[in-house]
């Protein structure tokens, strides 16, 4: 088969799959919420409610498509676009697999991890010109909070990549996976971990640093003004940014395909999945623990906490690595 | 930067998480409504019923007792003679137009009490939603127990108060059907039938 | 690669004008945006991963985000630029001149003798897939470079910034009234001293 129909359909298949994940992972948020909230979840919409998401893209379809009569209509009909866009461009290089056979990824890069932080560094666009687009107050302060926000996290999100980087020698997710054969690095590298994971659920804006859609404050922040598909849009977005951060916290820190204690009879493909399963949840789990962060603490939180622990992890793992080789 | 304090939040985040982690196993007290109903306390207050006597004949004599009683002015009746042909209570009088407005209705039992004959009650039916706000006006063709009906549910023992023997009244007045959870009222009953589906 | 290379083109020529000629200033932002993004999709063509990576990173990832912000900030809603004269065909025949010799520049530059081009310092120039280890442009490659040849320049820059950004915050706590230096938070507070004794509790 020639390159382009390889990748095509690699495309194809794993853009079904992520959407599927996606409708799965937002019933299951509502599920497994109800259930910490003693409550059984949505379970009228088919046995144990698994129909609910097929229900919930029929309403957003059928749904009218508003727009209000002082917002921007070009970038108002871009932004969520730019946000799913962004979302789904990852996968090009998220490896399911390791790359030996050369079918678990549409594209091995060599410097894959700058590729991913290149893309979620473009995430803020669709939710700070939707929210700027909208053109009415609560849109736009949860825009300009998602960019502050955003912005202060990845700095330290990027440091956190960084030790990793160190230990595996390369950039490319293959090879960090294939590093973490005898040792996961979420062991030596633990202080990243830790600063990864916080960092990541501020890059998906979800609880505890929802600050940019605080129904409390904002309405729903930057996609009040958004109806019916357009909003749909926005939704797909966070989750699969969700399941992006996960799938990243499993490829850096968990050994990504690897198993543990060498149960190699069970295939990599189901490991990594269960890792990335176990990520999600922790995030959901996480959601209906934690009270919203307040906005000057989030602030002092990523620039006077999670900075100067990223950074010093980093010094450490430099001097620990060239004292060493 | 105070690093004990950060660590004692981190000690609180983890008892939170098993907290929440606990609650996700124990069992949920929801009631899958339709499908599976409570019962509801023995002197629950829900939509009026006007009852009858054994022979037929209506209870209410159009006194306006009711209408004078009620805190939310949501009765409104309206009294007409009797005459020997057209005969529809035992006295003198008989409610011509009997009118309740649900909406404004507080289902607090002043009617019930201020009435002398004993002619309206409130049933334990609640499912009253509808579409239109002029549905909830209920008249006397949905108010009034109709002739194949009976005489209508029993009212709470009178004057007020909570009599000695309170198991005993509260057999009398519950007219809760024990197995399905649906009030066993005549309209009740015919409301049941018709969600055979969902009484299961 | 020809036709990949003329696409991007028409896009950088089309987001650039676009950029100085739109009529609100977010989307000046966008183009550039779209700018930015055939820019980095134009150095993996040249084979550098490094750099296309670092563009997007840095240019739209923090950079532009922050014009955003501002510009979010300020400009109240879709308020446009419409306040005065359009200055662009004024400047149109220097800056058509402008071109026209820029261009010619080019098409002398291409069709000139070349000199070899400047090996880097220590590794062969191999070719290969873009991206690849030891290929020109990869990450080690660009990080060796960096660190050995050029590692006297990369610092002296390194210092450079570190001096603006100090700067920055010399200049900006000049003028804010409780941040800043100690000597400015005591003559805050000795005025306020001075306020509360003139006028009383």
């Amino acid at each position: 088969m020639p390159i382009w129909l390889v990748v095509l359909v690699k495309s194809g298949i794993l853009l079904f799959v992520v959407i599927t994940t996606f409708a799965y992972a937002m019933l299951a948020e509502r599920k497994v919420m109800g259930w910490m909230q003693l409550r059984p979840g949505p379970n009228r919409v088919g046995p144990w409610g698994l129909l609910q998401p097929a229900a919930d893209a029929a309403k957003l379809m059928l749904k009218e498509d508003l727009m209000p009569r002082t917002a921007d209509p070009l970038i108002y009909r871009l932004a969520p676009f730019l946000s799913l866009l962004t979302a789904f461009s990852v996968y090009a290089i998220i490896p399911f697999g390791a790359s030996s056979a050369g079918t678990w990824a549409i594209g091995n890069v060599n410097a894959g991890v700058l590729f991913l932080l290149a893309i979620t560094s473009l995430g803020v666009y669709g939710i700070s010109l939707g929210g700027w687009a909208s053109g009415s107050k609560y849109p736009l302060l949860g825009s300009v909070r998602a960019t502050a926000q955003m912005i202060s996290y990845e700095l330290a999100m990027g440091l956190s990549f960084i030790g990793v980087l160190i230990l595996a020698g390369t950039t490319s997710l293959d090879g960090i996976v294939n590093a973490q054969q005898r040792l996961w690095f979420f062991i030596p590298q633990f202080v990243a971990f830790v600063v990864y994971v916080i960092t990541a659920v501020a890059e998906t804006n979800r609880s505890p640093f929802d600050l940019v859609e605080a129904e409390t404050e904002l309405v729903a922040g930057f996609h009040t003004e958004y109806s019916g598909l357009r909003f749909g849009l926005f939704f797909i977005a966070e989750y699969v940014n969700m399941l992006t951060v996960s799938c990243i916290a499993s490829l850096l820190f968990l050994g990504g395909w690897n198993a543990p204690f060498g149960w190699t009879w069970v295939p990599g493909i189901v490991w990594f999945l269960l890792k990335v399963g176990f990520f999600m949840f922790f995030y959901i789990w996480l959601r209906s623990t934690l009270p919203r962060f307040r906005y000057d603490r989030l602030m002092a939180f990523g620039w006077k906490v999670l900075l100067p622990i990223a950074t010093l992890n980093l010094l450490v793992t430099a001097v620990v690595v060239a004292v060493w080789s | 930067m105070a690093m004990h304090k950060h660590l004692y939040n981190v000690g609180a985040i983890l008892k939170g998480l098993s907290i929440t982690l606990g609650m996700m196993f124990k069992r949920k007290p929801t009631i899958p409504y339709p499908s599976i109903r409570k019962q509801h306390a023995p002197r629950f207050h829900g939509l009026h019923e006007l009852r009858r006597y054994d022979d037929g004949k209506e209870r209410c004599i159009g006194c306006e007792l009711c209408s004078i009683a009620c805190p939310a002015n949501a009765i409104t009746v309206i009294g007409a003679e009797n005459t020997p042909e057209d005969r529809h209570s035992p006295g003198e009088r008989y409610a011509a137009r009997y009118e309740i407005d649900e909406l404004r209705c507080i289902f607090c039992g002043m009617c019930e009490e201020a009435c002398p004959t004993d002619a309206i009650v409130l049933t334990p039916r609640f499912e009253m939603s509808d579409y239109r706000r002029g549905a909830f006006i209920y008249g006397k063709d949905r108010l009034l127990v109709p002739p194949e009906g009976g005489v209508g549910s029993p009212p709470d023992e009178r004057p007020g108060g909570i009599p000695a023997d309170l198991g005993g009244v509260a057999q009398t007045k519950s007219t809760t059907d024990v197995a399905s959870g649906y009030d066993a009222t005549f309209n009740g009953a015919k409301l049941k039938t018709e969600r055979k589906g969902l009484a299961g | 690669m020809s036709v990949l290379f003329w696409g991007l083109a028409v896009v950088l020529v089309a987001s650039a004008m676009w950029t100085i000629m739109a009529s609100k200033p977010v989307y000046s932002v966008v183009a550039l945006l779209a700018n930015f993004f055939a820019l980095a999709v134009l150095y993996l063509t040249l084979s550098a991963e490094f750099l296309a990576m670092i563009q997007l990173i840095v240019y739209s990832g923090a950079i532009l985000v922050l014009f955003l912000f501002v510009i979010a900030m300020l400009s109240s809603g879709v308020a446009s630029f419409s306040v005065g004269p359009n200055r662009l065909p004024r400047i149109a025949v220097p800056a058509v001149l402008l071109v026209l010799i820029a261009l010619g520049l080019v098409v002398v530059g291409i069709f000139m003798p070349h000199p070899a081009p400047l090996p880097l310092a220590g590794a062969a120039v191999n070719a290969g897939a873009v991206g690849d280890a030891n290929v020109f442009g990869s990450v080690a490659d660009f990080g060796r470079a960096l660190f050995t040849t050029y590692l006297l320049p990369f610092e002296v820059t390194a210092l450079i910034l570190m001096v603006a950004v100090i700067g920055v915050i010399v200049l900006a706590g000049e003028h804010a009234p409780y941040v800043g230096t100690p000597r400015r938070a005591e003559e805050v507070r000795k005025s306020l001293r001075e306020a509360i004794a003139r006028e009383g509790d």
